[in-house]
């Protein structure tokens, strides 16, 4: 079944635009403000870890996801990994071309499970995955308790 | 079918800003139903989430964001979303889970984190109208609750002071909810009625607060309630039932699609003189005015009537018919889905006799919850009978 | 088990403490724009308000004129039969006068609000739009109104060019 009329004015209204009129602020959370504070005053990254299953979790949660339990120990994880998986942007969020290509990956650290998603500071070619790299922060002072103070992960 | 049980219940505090994430909010309740069902996360079967709009959170998929608190992780869940009414709907979707046969032990989890959203909630309601019709007008959602509300007295007759009267009632059943948001044990009808007009006949005190907050229950088989627990409350009747879509073009006096999901569930549950088989009620009461809609919707008096059964004092938690004993969204507050908490859950605790200081006088066998949403147009409706 | 229950979690922020930088967190901006098709019944319905007329659809099945227009009944569920020009005056179905604006900022002159049956549309067919030249003592339930159009020239094709609806003055129709 059809519509019984169609409209055959090319300059009739199609389209009514329109944008969605909101911003927001996220808590970090219980396990966000720990994690997010440390990095920020003390250069940390942390991992939790469940008292339970024994595995420690990055970024940290406050509740393991399998068992259900409280999160115990939380454990600094160092600043270097490996290249889990990365993808080169050749693009912007708005479809832009970039002037320059910027990579972004997935860092694993040792023993670990999960990670961080980050920017990779290395020209495309020499980026492989396995390759070991480290984090880089930022000063102290331009630290606001982000993972933007985590300025990249460069090839170590 | 097969029966369902309800054995455990949980919620967070209820409050305009948690530091909480959304998933941190899921965990912390679920954790709470598991506890009291004796059960853990290894047990269940499935999981079932219930979360209003995205827009409030700020993030899109919110159920795949809230799955891991919710105990969906490698599990089969699925996220429930009626608007308002996803607080009884989604225990609705736990229930068909197991009346099927498919699951024995069913998490359901219900969240709304409002405070994310800038400068304020309102801001995302904005987004619910329709943009070619309502949008260019700059509504404010309190507008049609005000529409409503005018109608609704102006069609019987009913004056301010009576509906105020149910504002009072829940604020200060309110004042012995561990969770309350904006309990008053001293409010008064002048209070309310000199309160803020915000869009009249609608005042600052005839409105529930934006909140963030989770809630959660265990729901099982038969078999599994029975070897698991005392305190059991069985799933005896569900319904649901929606309005058209044009909301301008509907009947704003009585909610038809309230008692059409009413009567499916009493039919499930053999119920055919609600007014005499009911014992407790929680209804939807995000304004005042609505727990009346509510109430007549659910076929617990005649239209037009639901505020004199306050004024006679039937409502209240020693009358004849307890309505809101939780305090409701008035008094706890209206994390929209979370509101389970104060609707299935508060039946839950009330039917086991597990309410302590809001527990209900009359002994109550059965009671029957409901929940309101989309666009002012959807009922869920859930019975249930004490153990 | 409420009773029993020693412990409900959730940790309270205050305003401050959410945006002033008391605990960390992370902001957005989402800026999102859409394109929403009117479809047939939308795209004809706001051209019509261009000439200052409005248009409703005919259901021939269950004889209802609705309005605002659809392609379909929603009752009968078969396509709607035929275009009818409807009046311009109307009933107030009901009203608020809103002290609120769109965020829920507190707004001093109030907007008078409601939602209105149109002559010529079947009962309970309606919109929402705003009152003018009422006050709160005057504005009534079932009180009859007419549209004030915005003057041609500045008309766009939206629900707009009603600027409000004013009440219906002795001998008008």
């Amino acid at each position: 079944m059809t519509f019984l009329e169609r409209s055959r004015e090319p300059e009739a209204h199609k389209h009514w635009y329109g944008d969605m009129e909101a911003s927001y602020v996220y808590s970090t959370g219980i396990a966000g403000e720990r994690f997010f504070s440390t990095l920020r005053d003390k250069g940390k990254i942390l991992g939790a870890t469940c008292p339970k299953c024994k595995k420690t979790v990055l970024p940290p949660r406050m509740y393991c996801e399998v068992c259900f339990s409280e999160m115990g120990d939380w454990v600094d994880v160092g600043k270097e990994g490996r290249v889990d998986t990365f993808s080169i942007a050749q693009v912007g969020v708005g479809g832009e071309p970039l002037e320059e290509p910027v990579v972004y990956g997935l860092i694993r650290f040792p023993k670990v499970e999960g990670g961080l998603v980050h920017i990779i500071a290395a020209k495309p070619e020499k980026v492989k995955i396995g390759m070991k790299v480290k984090a880089k922060l930022r000063p102290r002072k331009e630290r606001s308790g982000s993972i933007l103070d985590i300025e990249s992960f460069k090839p170590h | 079918m097969n029966k369902v049980a309800c054995i455990g219940a949980g919620m967070t505090l209820f409050w305009r800003r948690l530091q909480e994430t959304g998933k941190e909010m899921c965990w912390e309740a679920a954790s709470m139903a598991l506890d009291q069902a004796g059960l853990t996360l290894k047990d269940i079967d499935m999981v079932v989430l219930g979360s209003a709009p995205d827009a409030f959170d700020g993030i899109h998929m919110k159920g795949e964001n809230l799955l891991d608190g919710a105990g969906g992780a490698k599990k089969p869940y699925m996220r429930v979303f009626t608007g308002g009414g996803t607080a009884v709907f989604t225990p609705i979707a736990a229930w068909w889970h197991i009346a099927s046969g498919l699951a024995e032990k069913v998490l359901v989890v219900c969240e709304e984190k409002m405070s994310s959203c800038f400068p304020h909630p309102q801001s995302a309601f904005g987004h619910i109208w329709d943009p070619i019709l309502d949008r260019p007008l700059k509504p404010n959602l309190v507008w049609i609750f005000a529409m409503e509300m005018n109608r609704y007295m102006t069609a019987y007759g009913i004056k301010k002071e009576d509906i105020a009267r149910i504002a009072v009632k829940n604020k200060r059943n309110a004042a012995d909810h561990p969770c309350a948001q904006l309990p008053d044990a001293n409010i008064t009808i002048d209070d309310v009625l000199n309160s803020e007009v915000m869009a009249w006949p609608v005042q600052r005190l005839d409105i529930s607060p934006p909140s963030d907050g989770a809630s959660a229950l265990v729901m099982t088989s038969e078999k599994v309630a029975k070897k698991q627990s005392d305190d059991i409350a069985w799933v005896e009747g569900t319904g649901w039932c929606i309005d058209k879509t044009m909301w301008t073009c509907r009947d704003l006096v009585f909610p038809e699609y309230v008692a059409k999901a009413a009567k499916q569930a009493y039919k499930m549950a053999k119920i055919d003189n609600p007014r005499k088989q009911i014992h407790v009620a929680e209804p939807y009461d995000p304004f005042d005015y609505k727990e009346c809609h509510h109430t007549e919707g659910l076929l617990l008096c005649d239209k037009g009537k639901a505020p004199d059964m306050t004024k006679e004092g039937i409502t209240y938690r020693d009358g004849d018919l307890p309505i809101c004993p939780s305090g409701g969204l008035l008094g706890v507050g209206n994390p929209i889905a979370a509101t389970m908490g104060i609707k299935v859950g508060e039946l839950y605790w009330q039917l086991t006799q597990q309410a302590g200081k809001r527990q209900v006088k009359n002994d109550p066998e059965v009671g029957v919850c409901q929940a309101w949403g989309d666009l002012m147009q959807y009922g869920s409706v859930l019975v249930m009978r004490r153990g | 088990m409420s009773e029993r229950i020693k412990h409900w979690p959730g940790k309270r922020l205050s305003s401050k403490e959410l945006t002033g930088g008391k605990v960390t967190t992370t902001k957005t901006d989402p800026k999102v724009k859409y394109a929403w098709a009117c479809g047939e019944a939308m795209s004809r319905f706001l051209e019509e308000l261009k000439n200052g007329k409005l248009i409703a659809r005919k259901c021939n099945s269950c004889e209802q004129i609705l309005f605002p227009p659809r392609m379909f009944c929603e009752d009968c569920f078969k396509p709607t039969n035929e275009w009818v020009y409807i009046k311009d005056t109307g009933t107030i179905e009901t009203y608020s006068i809103s002290y609120l604006d769109t965020d829920a900022r507190r707004i001093k002159d109030p907007i008078y609000v409601g939602v209105l049956s149109v002559d010529g549309a079947s009962e309970l067919q309606g919109i929402m739009h705003y009152f003018g030249g009422v006050t709160p003592k005057t504005i009534k339930i079932g009180m009859k109104v007419k549209a004030v159009w915005k003057p041609e020239k500045e008309r766009e094709g939206a629900i707009t060019d009603i600027k409000y609806w004013r009440p219906l003055r002795r001998g008008e129709e």
